[in-house]
């Protein structure tokens, strides 16, 4: 496995690239804020939030493609969520069926809210992989530490991503090692083995981490947590974190007044 | 000759009770090349494990002169450098910068001196131009390069090396061979690789069962097949 999965694209060049981590990281709460807070009739204020992440994804160079696969990827779950609301909110009735004992409603007020909570969710994973794509993860993690995020929980994301992938191959050896010793047998073994599995996997991570702990500490490591400090904040940053924050209260403002 | 490392009469057991260390005695002096071998499970790498404070009990382990206790552990291992055995356990920072620097911010230089010593570091062991690569990328050949990188950049007295050639293919150990040959630093290698022992260490300790069969130059204990096969390092019966 390849950490690449988790931030694809961020070595490349561009425009978004080249911003301050932070700058990006601020603006992308900021935007998903501003989606989450606009009323669902406001459609010219979504189209107005689609427009600019799209803007930004063309400015960003990271290939249309890979984006859109990778948002439908997370929807799954949003539409798992939300797919029953339609059914339980009060309201105008737009349809009603007879499922075996059951009758069932669906309501105009209910299609709206799906509709909602499914437009909002994709253009706040845009925007999340319009971050992800452009920011490699360590950057990320130091712009999170300047940030003033705890050290402890930088330090905890920084070494899962470090060693998930890691973890992962053990498993996937593990798996190997059990296939090509497995000669069928009851689901119930099959569950125990896998139970096994996770254990060995658990016990090994420990054993791990006090590995890395004892290199960590054979180079000096006395529980303080020091970084260089070598990121750097341009006016450019200044220019698009000024510009988007406008646009996106502007929006919020238009939103309010009508 | 200057001593660097003095070992006297070194016990240690593990919590579990289990003996791993027994009367070791050893003197490591300037500018040597030691091997330390032996079987699986005799005790090396809990040995080198006490060469820089990371276990250490009652002060039989002394450091130019100085015991090793608490108060003086960062100064040890500023001297002292350990490269553990699986590059995945010493590399777990996000990038190879980050890692290389990480012993040199913990020992409190300025930002200019760490990038100049992370720089110098990966000049040595040739790998200048990943700084920004993660390590989980790299090839194991790679990735042991880096782990010696991570500590030479500490600018220690001492490299305490354990198995560095492990699982390598030929062609990646030879090279990394000729790498330590060519670093000029007291070097103090942990293996049961016999080629690498004769290639690179005049002077060679065996160890079995946690205590010191044997001390002596390389080509004495090399030659000695009864004593090697004895003690798991060479064929049980030798023709």
């Amino acid at each position: 496995m390849k950490h690449s999965f988790l931030d694809q694209y961020s070595d490349r060049d561009s425009i978004i690239h080249r911003l301050d981590p932070r700058t990006k990281l601020i603006t992308t709460l900021f935007f998903i804020l501003a989606v989450v807070l606009t009323p669902p009739n406001r459609w010219q204020a979504f189209a107005l939030y689609f427009i600019l992440v799209v803007t930004l994804l063309l400015l960003s160079r990271v290939p249309v493609l890979y984006v859109l696969k990778r948002s439908l990827v997370i929807m799954p779950f949003v539409v798992l969520i939300a797919i029953f609301i339609p059914f339980f909110k009060e309201g105008e009735v737009a349809g009603s069926y007879n499922i075996w004992l059951w009758q069932v409603t669906v309501t105009y007020s209910g299609l709206q809210v799906l509709w909602n909570i499914l437009a909002k969710a994709w253009l706040s994973i845009l925007s999340l992989i319009l971050l992800t794509s452009t920011t490699r993860f360590s950057n990320l993690l130091r712009s999170l530490e300047k940030l003033r995020l705890p050290r402890v929980m930088t330090m905890i994301l920084s070494f899962m991503y470090r060693y998930i992938f890691v973890l992962i191959d053990e498993a996937m050896r593990m798996k190997q090692a059990r296939d090509s010793r497995n000669f069928g047998g009851g689901r119930l073994r099959q569950l125990r083995t896998i139970g096994n599995m996770i254990g060995t996997l658990f016990i090994r991570s420990y054993e791990r981490g006090e590995r890395v702990y004892a290199a960590m500490v054979a180079r000096g490591f006395d529980g303080q947590t020091r970084t260089l400090e070598h990121l750097s904040f341009r006016q450019v940053d200044a220019y698009f974190g000024i510009t988007l924050g406008l646009v996106l209260i502007s929006a919020m403002v238009v939103n309010l007044w009508y | 000759m200057e001593e660097i490392i003095r070992v006297d009469n070194l016990s240690f057991s593990y919590p579990d009770g289990q003996s791993a260390l027994t009367d070791v005695n050893l003197t490591i002096y300037r500018g040597e090349t030691v091997a330390l071998i032996g079987p699986n499970g005799a005790g090396k790498s809990t040995l080198l494990l006490h060469l820089n404070g990371i276990l250490h009990s009652n002060g039989v382990v002394k450091v130019f002169g100085r015991a090793v206790d608490d108060k003086n552990l960062r100064w040890v291992r500023s001297k002292v450098g350990l490269v553990f055995q699986n590059p995945d356990d010493q590399l777990f920072s996000p990038t190879v910068f980050e890692d290389v620097a990480f012993g040199p911010i913990n020992m409190g230089y300025s930002e200019a001196e760490v990038r100049k010593l992370v720089t110098r570091a990966l000049e040595w062991v040739g790998m200048i131009g990943y700084e920004q690569r993660s390590p989980h990328h790299l090839s194991l050949g790679e990735k042991k390069r880096i782990a010696i990188a991570t500590v030479l950049s500490m600018n220690p007295e001492v490299l305490v090396i354990d198995e560095p050639t492990g699982n390598l293919d030929p062609g990646s150990k030879w090279s990394l061979i000729e790498l330590l040959k060519g670093l000029e630093i007291t070097k103090i290698i942990a293996s049961h690789d016999l080629e690498l022992v004769q290639a690179l260490c005049p002077r060679a300790i065996i160890l079995d069962r946690g205590e010191v069969i044997a001390d002596g130059a390389t080509s004495h204990i090399l030659a000695d097949k009864r004593l090697l096969s004895a003690h798991g390092l060479a064929r049980n019966k030798p023709s």
